[in-house]
């Protein structure tokens, strides 16, 4: 135990005096009032900079991985969408072909517009769909039901399962699909009455209806939190001014939990979007991996950097549209 | 005397039209109560939705389980749907014995707790740098940090990849290390969300009260905002961990041909091994079925156990950790 006390002192010893090393040198002097660099640049010390450097050494492991690992490859994959791409052994042989890619994927690809359509729409159904359950189930577990515990246990089973291979075992088997909804031929009903470019968005979400709740798990948990904010008071105030459950719903848990939705639509689109059984992603994989041919251009990994962009880009204007129209209904109401 | 009678029968009626009117009103307390939310009807409206609901989410976890039970004379019998008619353990014998279970859990452990705890050690760090300190150009930097998570992984995918392979990482858990420890780790902006949101909560006289004792900002964070942000160090672990446990798509890239592999992979692996034996609608094919729901079942047996020890910190800590976000 001593030795252990005799080797710590002697160890942050040894730190003071490094410390005091690296702060007076030639090159960087430090003092009370200024900074000195090679004994000519002198810096006043006030406190905001120290607060400034400060911080920035705290996020500074963020910025270093942010450029290796985030603007890098983001930069690298751009300026290899304006390429066509081969690989020869370890290297990579390039070729310019400017927007050709951009193109390509707009005019010649056969699959990618309808499986980017496809998906677009499928967002539009599925994200409010996620958000209005993620609601209600928030709701409901928020209230002083019997088994709290057990309940949110089974709500929050989404987020340990949903990712992973798992789901998609599952999917393959049907086990994503309610078989008792389908037996009662309600939705072919509903399904004959419609034109098939409204009835066959319907008849996929019914289809996937378990695995839009299953995305449901850290909404659940974020609306759960801004639940629990709300002030109790608030609702026997308005309680006692004769409002009733219907309006201090509208009145009080939807605006004090809006600016919860858009952190909810941005997390939805997103995990919705990189979730590997997406259609999409499964293309932009496919492309990359295998050199297929379409139409006039050899796809490959220029080829999927550009899709991949506008992959993002199309995102991107999702999560802007559904914030915007969440935000637009806030400004109107009042 | 025939007044009498009949005013004592309208007396009668009267009173019996009170009794019922008192009936009507009680039954109304009753189902509706006093402002509905109390009442009977939502109380069943709540546990109806409650349970419908439970239903959907429980409905594939109850498929698996039972299915992994299935003999190969359960899966073709019609009859059998949801209970085997014997409880087998055949299914989970193949699959522990040909992937190695144990092995491969621990490797599974290895590979998603490192990664994890750098993570959140990285994260924590760093949402205190956003949330405490002001320095140029912070909120250019945030957004780009909010960014991060938006960007789909299909375009840094390649130029990570080549650098990988560059630097020799491919194959090993540094691929997924190196990125954890400079706050760029899967999911890493969330984590450095709910810190920073987490941190700001903090008054800012305890943090200043050190400093007027002399505390050095790192002594600060070790000794007075780690302690306090112990729910929150809880839930990013374990959220990081889950996450990192069952990836598969960059670790499907990075990890693949080595002898390191997460515990779905493996599975997956083993699956489509064995089933590429086997032509298609054959028996054996069937009772793949089975071995594969099997194969789940442990796959995620470890996140469940995990989950049902820690959910209290899921489930109780969300309010205290800023998990929201706003």
């Amino acid at each position: 135990m001593k030795k252990v006390k005799d080797f710590l002192k002697k160890a942050s010893d040894l730190f003071d005096k490094v410390k005091y090393k690296l702060s007076h040198n030639v090159v960087f002097r430090s003092d009370f009032e200024y900074w000195t660099f090679f004994n000519v640049l002198k810096i006043r010390v006030t406190n905001k900079r120290r607060q400034a450097v400060i911080g920035v050494s705290f996020i500074f492991i963020w910025i270093v991985g942010y450029l290796i690992f985030a603007l890098y490859p983001m930069m690298y994959s751009l300026y290899l969408s304006f390429f066509k791409v081969r690989l020869a052994g370890a290297d990579i042989v390039m070729s310019g072909v400017g927007i050709d890619n951009y193109k390509a994927a707009f005019l010649y690809d056969p699959y990618f517009v309808e499986i980017l359509i496809e998906y677009v729409v499928e967002m539009i159904l599925n994200v409010p769909i996620t958000i209005v359950f993620a609601l209600i189930i928030a709701m409901l577990i928020n209230q002083d039901i019997k088994g709290k515990g057990a309940w949110r246990t089974v709500f929050f089973l989404p987020v340990i399962i949903t990712t992973g291979p798992v789901i998609q075992e599952l999917m393959v088997q049907g086990a994503t699909t309610l078989p008792s909804i389908q037996e009662y031929e309600v939705i072919d009903i509903v399904l004959d009455n419609l034109n098939s470019a409204l009835a066959n968005p319907i008849q996929a979400l019914f289809d996937t209806i378990l695995l839009v709740l299953w995305f449901t798990g850290i909404q659940i948990l974020i609306f759960l939190a801004g639940l629990q904010k709300i002030d109790r008071e608030i609702y026997e105030a308005s309680m006692i001014d004769g409002a009733g459950p219907w309006e201090s719903f509208w009145k009080i848990t939807l605006p004090s939990i809006m600016p919860l939705v858009s952190v909810v639509i941005i997390y939805t689109v997103v995990s919705m979007s990189v979730f590997g059984l997406n259609e999409v992603i499964i293309y932009i994989r496919n492309v990359m991996l295998g050199e297929s041919t379409v139409g006039t251009l050899t796809t490959g990994y220029g080829y999927s950097a550009a899709l991949a962009w506008i992959y993002f880009i199309v995102m991107v204007l999702l999560i802007l549209l559904f914030v915007g129209a969440v935000n637009i209904k806030r400004r109107s109401r009042r | 005397m025939s007044r009498v009678i009949s005013y004592v029968k309208e007396s009668i009626h009267l009173l019996k039209e009170k009794e019922y009117q008192q009936f009507g009103m009680k039954m109304k307390r009753l189902l509706i109560g006093m402002k509905f939310t109390d009442g009977l009807l939502y109380h069943i409206l709540v546990y109806a939705l409650l349970f419908a609901l439970g239903y959907i989410y429980l409905y594939p976890m109850l498929y698996m389980v039972t299915g992994s039970f299935m003999t190969m004379e359960d899966i073709i019998d019609v009859a059998v749907k949801w209970i085997p008619s014997t409880l087998n353990f055949e299914n989970y014998r193949i699959v522990i014995e040909e992937i190695n279970y144990f092995d491969a859990l621990l490797d599974a452990i290895y590979l998603a707790g490192v990664p994890a705890i750098s993570a959140t050690v990285s994260s924590a760090l760093i949402g205190y740098g956003f949330a405490r300190f002001d320095f140029p150009f912070k909120k250019i930097l945030f957004v780009l940090m909010i960014m991060t998570f938006i960007v789909p992984p299909q375009i840094t995918m390649l130029p990570m990849f080549r650098m990988y392979s560059q630097y020799d990482l491919l194959g090993s858990i540094k691929a997924f290390l190196y990125p954890a420890i400079l706050g760029q780790g899967l999911n890493g902006a969330i984590f450095i969300l709910i810190f920073y949101q987490f941190f700001r909560m903090i008054p800012k006289s305890l943090i200043e009260s050190a400093e007027l004792d002399g505390a050095t900002p790192l002594k600060i964070f070790t000794k007075i905002i780690v302690p306090l942000a112990v729910p929150s160090i809880i839930i990013v672990f374990l959220f990081s961990f889950v996450w990192y446990y069952n990836e598969t798509y960059l670790s499907g890239l990075y990890l693949r041909g080595s002898s390191l592999l997460t515990l779905p992979l493996r599975v997956e692996q083993y699956i489509t091994n064995f089933t590429s034996i086997y032509p298609e609608g054959s028996r054996a094919r069937e009772l793949m079925q089975a071995v594969k729901l099997a194969g789940n079942v442990l796959t995620l047996l470890p996140l469940l156990v995990l989950y049902f020890f820690t959910q209290r910190y899921f489930v109780e800590s969300i309010d205290k950790t800023g998990i929201t976000g706003e």
